[in-house]
């Protein structure tokens, strides 16, 4: 007799671990082998979980050396290429061509390298020290905002997740990312790389769900430090601004097109950062007295 | 009341280091080695090859081909080859996946790389464990982050690679230099010849091996061996775009006349002699590790080397104190110890030279104090010294000494502390001391040296500019300005 596949139930993946939705609920999505899987229904509890984890590991992963986090991104690149075939194959069944899976994979790769690159590279060209007129040594550094909320590109199923989480997680912000809606299952197979790509468990957290029902919670819970909109839903944007507004939230629409190379770059990581100006005195000033 | 006797560092116990050598059955090593042209190993067109040794026991490890100019016309015919075929045309986002591969496996490699580093050159196997080859490996990954963002390092100015350079790097950290010439220059798009030190090839031998692996376009890295007049030849090279020298002063004179006139681009890494500064307010047990660190790090064989002291009178007393309790406490001896500090001096030639300026310290009238270690009888070692009572015209308060040999002046205002700093034709670094940061902002806008380390010492990282002011030469390695010198805009 033949022999019969186990299928993958799909979670969700919050500080590290993959529970169900701790509503119970799901929703349905048929795939192109016909087989069906029942999707996380998440709901504002599970983002609210999420929060917490991403709010715990915000100190530890802003404070790692930039160099560190290059590396940890460098090793999500290499882990999902190892993976390609398996997302191959989880594109396939959601729709997408052969030859859209595999640029949809290898471009997520390179944009993995891309920002990897980045982490210790930003500060150097968005620093400044600033000639004050004062006998000040005064400097202005890039730093994290802490923890942003991602409602991901609804057409894409790996690119537009990796494409707003890198740059969130190279400027060292953690992240809690709602997946496209359509297009789930890649995004918590993602989640499976990054849990072994030594990414501390709450740096990137993701879960599944409606964002008509979500993106209200993901606006106004009050330790959430900026939100990104990656879809072009004109109300939703009016619901997110008003409820950015209750604690000063960053707002971000960041409605792309992520095949295309250009969407990429370092304003993607200072968007999420702040910029932080310190004044040192400096006992007296000026280059007399120098003769040499 | 009696005064107190300072209280004094206790070393006299009956534990000792038991020995704790780094294993080296895992290293593979062949007989002899060949120049690496073109992705492969080939021989000599002299025929002739000459004995790499290790200088902690005087011992041959192998055999090291001696380039001549015809290898040197073959290394660059290879390395124009390259880019005209393959590198410049490479996007440059690939570009960087083989500089990522090539740091991948030096971090794969590492305990194979640190052993050979210490086999070949002396120093401590501590120091090339944890600081030479995991600083070479951060180096390739950081420049190859760059290759496919130079547009947002140099706006509006479209960086264009300037083609083949030749690199001629030092023996005091072979595989390190060889990491710092080679990574900018592929990250920015040229190809590559490095010429390593005649007494330590190994390494970048090795690395010529990892680069083979990497699967990098042939002819973009050639590695060439042997002694001067192999730098030489290619410094005078027609097709060479660029040279980067990393050594003494003088050579690196002797480079700025030959490529003048030429189109040449040029960056030198030359001597030092820094100042280390300590103020009375430093908190000195922290600064007397600093100039231990500063001035016997890697023996002294380091061109930024702290080796000029100037103590401020009010604790110069104490501070050289606490330095002669710690220089007692310094281990010397066997390079691949886990437990030593200060290894084998690189070569009989270098252990002449220090030993050369130990006279002339003394007969300039300088009072020289060692530490009363045994050093091993076979094999290029020297007792860490100090000289006290140094003045500003001492010939070891002057030149650059190259060991592990400090001169020692006072100071009492800060005027005069900066007068004397600068007071040389050197200017690659300096270290200040002291608990007052405005006083740290003050010293570094004052002092003429490229890099100013304040209350830390022999600090390194791949995003960090390092180069000199004046006779220490020009050009930067490492951050976003190591980048421009193997740029054109």
């Amino acid at each position: 007799m033949e022999r019969i596949e186990v299928l993958k139930t799909y979670k969700i993946f919050i500080g590290g671990q993959f529970p169900r939705t701790e509503s119970g609920r799901y929703y349905p999505l048929k795939l192109k082998n016909n087989m069906t899987v029942n999707v996380s229904l998440s709901s504002r509890k599970d983002f609210r979980n999420a929060v917490i984890a991403a709010r715990g590991a915000f100190s530890g992963w802003s404070a790692r050396a930039a160099f560190n986090r290059g590396q940890i991104l460098y090793r999500i690149a290499e882990m999902l290429e190892g993976r390609k075939e398996q997302f191959l194959e989880e594109l396939k069944q959601l729709g997408y061509t052969p030859a859209a899976a595999k640029k949809e994979v290898e471009q997520s790769i390179d944009r993995l390298v891309y920002y990897a690159g980045w982490c210790d590279k930003y500060q150097q060209l968005f620093s400044s020290v600033n000639p004050v007129a004062t006998s000040h040594f005064n400097f202005s550094v890039p730093e994290p905002m802490g923890v942003v909320a991602i409602l991901a590109d609804e057409s894409s199923a790996l690119l537009g997740l990796v494409s707003v989480i890198a740059p969130a997680i190279a400027g060292g912000n953690t992240c809690i990312v709602l997946a496209s809606e359509s297009k789930p299952t890649c995004s918590i197979t993602f989640a499976e790389v990054i849990a072994t790509s030594d990414v501390p468990g709450g740096v990137v957290n993701i879960v599944t769900g409606n964002r008509k029902e979500l993106h209200s919670h993901f606006s106004s819970h009050m330790d959430v430090n900026a939100i990104i909109n990656c879809n072009s839903e004109k109300d939703f944007n009016k619901t997110i601004g008003e409820n950015a507004s209750l604690n000063v939230k960053r707002v971000f629409t960041w409605n792309k097109n992520w095949s295309d190379e250009k969407e990429q770059g370092p304003y993607f990581i200072t968007d999420l950062q702040e910029i932080k100006t310190t004044w040192h005195p400096i006992e007296n000033i000026g280059v007399s007295g120098i003769k040499y | 009341m009696a005064k107190k006797e300072p209280k004094k560092l206790e070393y006299f116990t009956d534990w000792k280091y038991a020995p704790s050598p780094e294993a080296t059955d895992h290293i593979r090593l062949q007989k002899q080695y060949d120049l690496f042209i073109n992705g492969k190993f080939v021989k000599p067109n002299s025929g002739k090859y000459f004995d790499t040794i290790n200088p902690a026991t005087e011992e041959k490890i192998s055999s090291i081909a001696e380039a001549n100019d015809k290898d040197v016309d073959s290394a660059v015919k290879a390395a124009r080859g390259a880019y005209d075929k393959t590198w410049s045309k490479m996007p440059a986002k690939e570009r960087a996946k083989y500089i990522y591969r090539i740091a991948r496996l030096i971090q794969e490699r590492a305990r194979e790389l640190s052993v050979i580093e210490t086999l070949d050159g002396g120093k401590s196997i501590r120091e090339s464990r944890d600081i030479d080859v995991p600083l070479a490996a951060n180096h390739f990954f950081y420049y190859a982050g760059w290759a496919d963002k130079l547009e947002y390092a140099f706006p509006n100015r479209h960086p264009k690679s300037l083609g083949v350079a030749g690199q001629v790097i030092p023996w005091n950290f072979p595989l390190l230099m060889a990491a710092w010439k080679i990574a900018p220059a592929l990250a920015t798009g040229n190809t590559v010849v490095l010429k390593p030190a005649e007494t330590t090839s190994l390494t970048a031998l090795k690395l010529a091996e990892i680069i083979q692996e990497s699967g990098l376009p042939d002819g973009v890295v050639n590695i060439i061996t042997g002694h001067g007049p192999v730098g030489a030849s290619m410094v005078n090279h027609k097709d060479i775009n660029k040279i980067a020298f990393t050594g003494s002063t003088n050579v690196g004179k002797w480079i700025q006349k030959a490529v003048a006139g030429t189109d040449k681009k040029l960056t030198l890494e030359l001597g030092g002699k820094a100042a280390n500064i300590i103020f009375e307010d430093a908190p000195i047990n922290q600064a007397v590790e600093g100039i231990i660190n500063g001035i016997f790090f890697n023996q002294g064989h380091v061109c930024c080397a702290g080796s000029r002291l100037f103590v401020q009178e009010s604790v110069a007393e104490e501070v050289i104190r606490k330095l002669k309790d710690r220089l007692e406490t310094l281990i010397v001896g066997d390079p691949l110890d886990k437990n030593t500090d200060i290894g084998a001096i690189n070569s009989k030639m270098q252990l002449n030279k220090i030993n050369e300026y130990l006279k002339i310290g003394v007969n300039d009238g300088a009072e020289m104090y060692q530490s009363s270690c045994t050093i091993p009888k076979k094999g290029f070692f020297v007792r860490p010294t100090l000289f006290l009572n140094t003045s500003q015209s001492h010939r070891i308060s002057q030149e650059e000494i190259f060991g592990p040999v400090l001169a020692i002046q006072t100071f009492r205002t800060i005027e005069e502390v900066i007068e004397k700093a600068n007071n040389i034709p050197y200017g690659l670094s300096a270290g200040v001391w002291t608990d007052k940061g405005s006083r740290i902002f003050n010293l570094t806008s004052k002092l003429r040296a490229g890099v100013v380390w304040a209350n830390t010492y022999n600090k390194f990282d791949p995003t960090s500019p390092f180069g000199g002011y004046k006779e220490s030469g020009f050009g930067r390695e490492g951050g976003l300005h190591g980048l421009m010198p193997y740029l054109k805009f």
